[in-house]
């Protein structure tokens, strides 16, 4: 999934935002909704970003690039036992008309080797590919708030309806 | 009415008095305070480190002794659980208003290799500008963990750089007299945690 993060990230930096957003229109199936990535301080080489999928057809989200981070992965965090264990995986599974949350607690999108610290009221922007079961890949670009280091769990994502459960 | 039979009023005083002596001791001890936390007072784990501060200052529990010390085992690299818990705790630090100064929370990092002291200085203070950031050698930190029935254990990531660390997410909390009393689990709402901390804080 992480395989090739240097051309997801040339990616985004060379393609036009028009394309994409065609890009987008044409398969119109997956909406992000409320991405934002918690902000860093100096030092920092790591943060994670959460966000609402919903697709109107089954998708995996398999990959993830940021013009901000070396390496982009798709983690899942679980409290087990009183222990905190984040594993990156190698998709999130999207079902159709079933909103997936990203969000503290569970899974999210991982940046790593941060070129400088994120603060509140910046936006990074953020590449997403997700593949369809017959193996069609569509790219989605976001751009996420950065929003403070101590932004307390279940302030993000989720704005706009329900909490649907966690999809584990 | 034979005079042995019956106590004589001062030695009934006294018989109440004891008596009732006896049972505001009991009250001091025998209804604990229910907590939300586990309480476990009387372990014999956690009972205090010595480690540096952010500001290089070695620092032990006795340091603190007189406030109510939350302690966590974490790392700055950590998305999502340990920004959580220190937000947790930070709101508490807000809500508590003047009590606040008799709260000491103290974060030990488990990541010793990436988070130095410059990086704890901005990290920690970042929830509250009262919170402190240890930090040690990785054979301290280890030490102090296993002190604590702590575990932590590093994943290996897809890059030398984006390992990862499993740890375990309780909050230790002392009473002010330096006394381990509770370990908070993750999941502990804002509010109950606060009403322990609160708890502690008036025993």
């Amino acid at each position: 999934m992480q395989k090739h993060p240097i051309a997801g990230r040339l990616a985004a930096l060379v393609l036009p935002a028009s394309l994409l957003f065609t890009s987008s229109i044409a398969f119109a199936q997956v909406v992000v909704s409320d991405p934002w990535v918690r902000g860093t301080v100096g030092g920092m080489r790591a943060t994670g970003a959460f966000m609402q999928i919903t697709s109107k057809s089954d998708t995996r989200l398999v990959a993830a690039a940021s013009p901000a981070a070396r390496v982009v992965e798709v983690h899942e965090m679980a409290v087990v036992d009183n222990v905190m264990r984040m594993r990156a995986i190698e998709a999130i599974p999207v079902t159709a008309g079933k909103p997936v949350m990203l969000e503290p607690g569970g899974y999210h999108v991982m940046l790593i080797g941060l070129e400088k610290p994120l603060t509140p009221g910046q936006t990074v922007p953020i590449t997403l590919t997700f593949e369809g079961p017959e193996g069609r890949r569509q790219q989605v670009q976001v751009k996420a708030e950065v929003r403070p280091l101590n932004a307390p769990a279940g302030h993000g994502g989720g704005a706009r309806g329900a909490h649907p459960p966690h999809s584990k | 009415m034979v005079p042995h039979e019956h106590p004589s009023p001062a030695r009934r005083r006294i018989a109440i008095g004891s008596g009732l002596a006896l049972l505001l001791a009991g009250c001091g001890e025998a209804p604990r305070p229910t907590f939300h936390s586990i309480d476990v007072t009387g372990a014999t784990f956690g009972q205090g480190f010595a480690l540096t501060d952010f500001n290089g200052q070695p620092r032990t529990l006795a340091d603190y002794k007189g406030k109510v010390v939350a302690l966590f085992f974490g790392f700055t690299q950590c998305p999502d659980a340990c920004p959580s818990a220190m937000s947790k705790l930070a709101g508490i630090a807000r809500a508590l208003g003047p009590d606040a100064a008799r709260l000491q929370v103290v974060f030990i990092t488990v990541d010793p290799e990436r988070d130095t002291p410059a990086l704890l200085k901005e990290y920690v203070p970042a929830f509250d500008p009262s919170f402190v950031g240890l930090h040690g050698t990785p054979q301290q930190v280890a030490e102090v963990a296993k002190a604590y029935k702590a575990f932590y254990g590093k994943v290996k990531g897809s890059t030398p750089e984006s390992y990862t660390i499993d740890h375990s997410t309780f909050t230790y909390l002392y009473d002010t007299q330096g006394r381990l009393r509770l370990m908070a689990r993750h999941e502990i709402t804002a509010k109950d945690l606060e009403a322990d901390i609160r708890a502690l804080l008036r025993s």
